[in-house]
This record gives C-alpha cells, structure tokens and sequence, in this order.
C-alpha cells in the first residue's frame, strides 16, 4: 500500500466500512495516516432488528449510531463525521448539494486518497448516489490536483464491465481488527458472525479470501 | 417489540382515532433482493410523516396481521404485521418481521412528527 498523507473514506451507512475496506483503515491507521470517515446516514432503514426482535424502526439509529463509533474506536478513526442524511434518501438529494459536501470535505481536509463505492457497480441505491457524488466533486478538482479514487465494486457484473481490481490489498495482519469492526456493527452481523467466526476457525478457503482481500477500482476521469 | 397482542393493539388504534396524527409507513425487501436472486422482482414504499386523522381503525387477521386505517378522504394499509411496542413516547409502533427477523412492512402511529 502506498503512503498516503490523508484518506478520506466516504460511505453511507454504518457498516459499509467494516465489510470491504476496514482492514485496508486499519493499516494506513497503523502505519500512522490520517482518516476521516464521512458516514452520510445511520442506517435508519436497517431491516435487521434481531430475531426475535431487540429494536424497532424508531430505536435503530440510536443503536446503530453507537455501533458506529463503537467500529470507529476499533479501527483507531480518529475523525468520524456523521453526516445527518437519511438511510435510503442519497439518490433524491439534491445533487450540487451532495456534490459540495464531499467538496467540502475534500478542501478541508485536502486527502490524497478518497475510498468509496464504484457508481453504477455497489448494488444498494445509497452507495451508488454517494460514490456518484464524490466522483462529481473530484472530477471537479483540476485532473493534476486530484486525489487518488478508490472504489469499491461488488455488483454481479461489476469484473465483466469494469475488468479486475487493480488494487487488492492483502489485510491479514489485521483481520483480528477487521473482525472486530464488523462485530461492533452487531444489530447487522450478528446473525452472520456466528457463521463466518465458525469457517474462519475451520480455515475456510472462501472466507479466508474474502476477509483477507480488499479490492478496489481507481476510477479513471476522462478529462 | 413484542408478539402482536391484537386487543392492545386495537386499543392503541383506538385511542389515536379522530386526532391528527403523524404515520410512518413502509414496505421493502431489502435494498440486496435481486443482487443475491436476480428473478426477484424487488418493490417498496415508504412514507414519513405523513399527517393525516382516522375515523376508523382495525387490526384483522389471526397472525401475521393487517390494519387499516379509515382516513378522512382515503385508506391506509399495512400487511404482515407481527409486532408491536407502544414506546416510550406513547407511539403505536407495529412491525412485520420476515422469517428471519428482518423487518419487512412497518406502520407507525404518533400524535407528535417521528424525527
């Protein structure tokens, strides 16, 4: 991994972080990089409330807010933001108005290395319209002042139209942490976690490389 | 939240009728339904806050349940509901939680706007 002198990581719900990239965190973490974590929303619309249920519609956030920080902790996130969207709602904001958010967050923060989804190619609605957003904002930015974009992909056809990763990041020294970050997300993973901790055990080849690999497109601007 | 009881529920209906009040309503399968089943046709709705006062209100069915509500020039529906908790707010909270536990349909009843 390549040293980098701020990385700005923007993803709309808690645990987006955890699942994909929270090892590739954990390491610039350790090795002393600066991270800023922009979560838009909190999970609002999250459809696992234990079973038998633990929380409801109304109570979820809060839950999941605590999580967050709680994953943030984990991952040693010094600068965790909180954006105040609404789970589910990314798409139908005002796109100039999301567009300079992460302008915003960009000027302040001045990354050289922004991680978030691949538009087009992240399956949920809300990590399409936000990956979408911060394309717009860096494609804003003159090509030579640029941060570096990292996007994560995992729709069915995203290998087929986008060709291989280009980065894969090998996180096995710190999948413990890894680990960790997506149990702190627990009114999610719980009911995963039991499975997945029980093949990590038995060294389930599958598992092993999905834990321990974190891929990612750069996006290529044409201008 | 707990398992429907269908008579505390029709009460809370009941203590909210002819009042305005605020309704979270919504429908989902989950935002991953066709990515992990491609055939899967996936569809929801959701409306927050919406103000509106019942003349009449009944939950039906013997499990999962339905309610309607008898609105001043309409309806409103929910199918599936299996919970309920009356928070601490005094808000009417009903849920439908698939066989997994995940929420599939919930409608929600306040006489203050849900945040």
């Amino acid at each position: 991994m390549e040293k980098e002198r701020h990385v700005l990581v923007v993803f709309p719900h808690p645990d987006d972080e955890a699942f994909g990239v929270s090892g590739t965190i954990a390491t610039y973490v350790k090795n002393g990089t600066p991270v800023t974590y922009a979560c838009l929303t909190l999970g609002e619309m999250g459809r696992n409330m234990g079973n038998p249920p633990f929380t409801n519609r109304e109570d979820l956030p809060r839950i999941r807010k605590k999580e967050l920080m709680e994953a943030a902790r984990v991952l040693g996130i010094q600068d965790l933001r909180m954006m105040g969207f609404r789970d589910k709602t990314i798409e139908f904001e005002d796109e100039n108005k999301m567009t300079n958010m992460v302008l915003a967050l960009i000027e302040e923060l001045n990354p050289s290395l922004i991680i978030t989804f691949y538009p087009g190619y992240a399956v949920h609605p809300d990590h399409d319209a936000t990956g979408a957003a911060v394309v717009r904002a860096v494609g804003k930015i003159p090509a030579a002042a640029r941060p570096t974009l990292h996007c994560v992909a995992f729709s069915n056809d995203c290998v087929e139209k986008l060709g291989e990763a280009d980065i894969i990041n090998d996180i096995t020294p710190v999948n413990d942490i890894k680990l960790a970050a997506i149990r702190a997300h627990r009114s999610q993973t719980e009911q995963m976690f039991a499975d997945m901790e029980e093949k990590m055990k038995n060294q389930d080849p599958q598992i092993l490389v999905w834990i321990n690999n974190e891929r990612f497109w750069t996006y290529k601007f044409t201008n | 939240m707990q398992v429907v009881d269908a008579k505390r529920v029709q009460e809370a209906i009941n203590q909210f009728a002819n009042q305005d009040v605020y309704i979270h309503l919504e429908t989902t399968n989950g935002a991953y339904a066709s990515h992990y089943d491609q055939t899967f046709f996936s569809a929801g709705a959701y409306i927050r806050n919406a103000l509106v006062r019942y003349e009449l209100g009944k939950i039906t069915g013997n499990g999962p349940y339905r309610v309607g509500l008898k609105i001043n020039i309409g309806w409103i529906y929910a199918e599936g509901i299996t919970h309920f908790v009356i928070d601490e707010q005094g808000r009417l909270l009903l849920a439908g939680h698939d066989y997994k536990g995940k929420l599939a349909v919930a409608l929600e009843i306040s006489t203050t706007p849900f945040e």
